[in-house]
């Protein structure tokens, strides 16, 4: 997708890296025991060890060893058996020790690949070049006071992997579908809760401009985004103003910028030029990380089936469209929701899964999706649940109700909470299938309107929809429209 | 290796040590004394030597993942020179 910025001296591409940082899940901090449960009291889960007490020592927490393992895994990643860590130096007030603990020349996880969705059907494969384990800093807080700055050290130390991408994106959109896929596989293999309100999962964006096909421009990196949308504003208003500033014949100084999400515009932080001087060397409290193969192989099994695998499998073996898979599969717990949901169609109907999946998953994803949306619901605490889901179309397949009345129904389900077969009994929206019953009111129907069978009968044969919507409307609805269409068709040509 | 005045003056701020104007001479004649006696052992060939992390044969411990630290914040103030709400606070670090 090439989509090159046209400048007043021609066209411009632009070329983005991005450094997404996830936060690992595990109960404790990287290297202490220290609790990483969010939004406990300030300095509440701060042991020693997380505030730099002189002679405190960091002891690697081994579940943050595997959940980096993994994610690894997940992206296709190479892992490295051996990796270091060491110390990048600089002061801050959130930064107890003066250095922070990350991997800088030997990470844990080397070069691997992902491939990314783009918005016009087109994929396209993203480069990872690492993934490194590292201490979070905690947080400061400028807005309590007029005159300090508080500091809450409870996230200081919890692990975080930092995840590299290569320069390989060229559009706001491909910078957003890689984010999303990252979050994705990250959720799949339950390594991050990607959750960007609590800060989860954030990116630094690097961007940089040049003329297609040249040497790569200087670049600029924005810190700290939390939101996919102004991860994408970033790109786009950067490209902008890089390419501004070469046309006007000025240079792009490779610095440190920041977001403001009121203006949607980037800034840069005054800095001094040493302040990037971090000083990295190999951290003397903690050896090197090793790990054997077997320990690589045996997380590898545990890994659950990954959203490529599965939306592949989805549309092989049910025959999805490219669309529908993919919707499923960008949550792992929507996924898991469509095929419960088919699995218990399937032994209630007695079709096959290639019959029912297209209509499942169109229920899911128009009908279910739809209703969550409104009621700004997950689908883990969806109203619906996969069993009444399933019923709701069982009765609509089986021809118990129409095609409309089961939309109504579903209103009804998610108002009351009621099974469908409850709503149906209940309220008599049962489908008219008796024929006799039926012929009574298309009889009714054409006696009623003489004028208009004169004119069918005239070669208008759009009035065909006319009698069917009458007889809908005598049945409330209820009229099986198969029937009525069979039943209707040889008494206005007859 | 060996460093002048000016790189003297950077590494003190960087490490944010005061170092007066008067001081970064003889200081970093002090600091070459001990580099070139550091560059002493580059005299050594260790082409084929792997670089020693330990003296002696241990693994980096693991730790399970349980919490076990943690939950004393009054401790955790204690000794900090200025503290609001349960909070550390510093004078203000953004212009």
């Amino acid at each position: 997708m090439a989509d090159y910025i046209h400048g007043a001296t021609g066209e411009w591409e632009v070329v983005i890296g991005l450094e997404i940082h996830a936060q690992v899940t595990s109960e404790a901090k990287l290297f202490s025991g220290a609790s990483t449960t969010f939004g406990a009291e300030p300095n509440s889960q701060v042991s020693f060890v997380c505030c730099a007490m002189p002679g405190m020592l960091p002891v690697i927490n081994a579940e943050c060893i595997r959940q980096a393992v993994r994610t690894g895994l997940a992206i296709g990643c190479k892992i490295n058996l051996r990796s270091v860590f060491d110390r990048k130096n600089y002061f801050y007030a959130d930064l107890p020790q003066g250095y922070q603990i990350s991997q800088f020349k030997d990470p844990i996880v080397g070069e691997g690949t992902v491939v990314i969705d783009l918005p016009d059907g087109q994929t396209k494969i993203i480069g990872v070049e690492r993934l490194h384990l590292e201490q979070d800093a905690g947080k400061s807080m400028h807005d309590q006071h007029p005159s300090q700055t508080y500091v809450d050290l409870n996230r200081s130390g919890v692990a975080l992997m930092e995840i590299v991408s290569m320069p390989d994106m060229r559009s706001a959109a491909e910078a957003g579908a890689y984010f999303r896929k990252i979050r994705t596989l990250v959720r799949y293999v339950g390594t991050c809760d990607g959750n960007m309100e609590q800060g989860s999962m954030r990116a630094d964006v690097n961007v940089s401009v040049r003329r297609p096909g040249a040497e790569l421009g200087t670049r600029t990196e924005t810190k700290n985004i939390n939101s996919i949308r102004y991860m994408m504003q970033v790109i786009d208003y950067e490209a902008r103003r890089q390419v501004d500033i070469l046309e006007q014949g000025g240079q792009i100084h490779q610095e440190t910028r920041q977001f403001d999400p009121a203006t949607g515009t980037t800034s840069g932080l005054r800095s001094k030029e040493e302040a990037h001087d971090y000083r990295y060397f190999p951290d003397p409290d903690l050896l090197p990380l090793e790990f054997t193969q077997a320990f690589v192989d045996d997380l590898a099994k545990t890994l659950p089936e990954l959203p490529d695998d599965k939306k592949n499998r989805l549309i092989a073996d049910l025959g999805l469209s490219e669309y529908n898979a993919g919707v499923l599969v960008a949550e792992k717990e929507n996924a898991d929701y469509f095929e419960e949901l088919l699995e218990l169609l399937v032994k209630k109907t007695g079709k096959t899964p290639t019959e029912l999946a297209t209509q499942a998953a169109n229920w899911v994803i128009m009908d279910l999706f739809g209703a969550l949306k409104k009621f700004s619901k997950s689908i883990s605490d969806s109203p619906v649940s996969t069993v009444d889901g399933a019923e709701l179309l069982a009765l609509q397949i089986g021809g118990t109700i129409s095609g409309r009345i089961a939309k109504d129904v579903f209103e009804i389900m998610l108002e009351s909470g009621k099974n469908p077969e409850q709503i149906v009994e209940e309220k008599g929206l049962k489908q008219m299938s008796d024929s006799g019953e039926l012929e009574a009111i298309i009889d009714a129907v054409l006696a009623d309107h003489p004028d208009k069978v004169e004119q069918y009968r005239a070669g208008k044969d759009k009035l065909f929809g006319f009698f069917v919507g009458q007889v809908m409307k005598k049945t409330r609805g209820q009229a099986n429209p198969q029937m009525v269409n069979q039943l209707l068709r040889p008494r206005l040509d007859g | 290796m060996s460093v002048d005045k000016k790189t003297v003056a950077k590494i003190a701020d960087l490490a944010r040590i005061a170092v007066k104007e008067d001081e970064l001479a003889p200081m970093a004649g002090e600091l070459n004394n001990i580099l070139d006696w550091i560059a002493q052992l580059s005299e050594v060939n260790t082409d084929d030597v792997a670089p020693m992390t330990s003296v002696v044969e241990v693994d980096l411990p693991w730790r399970d993942d349980k919490v076990t630290d943690g939950g004393y914040r009054d401790d955790i103030l204690a000794n900090a020179p200025a503290a609001r709400h349960g909070f550390f606070t510093v004078p203000k670090v953004i212009e």
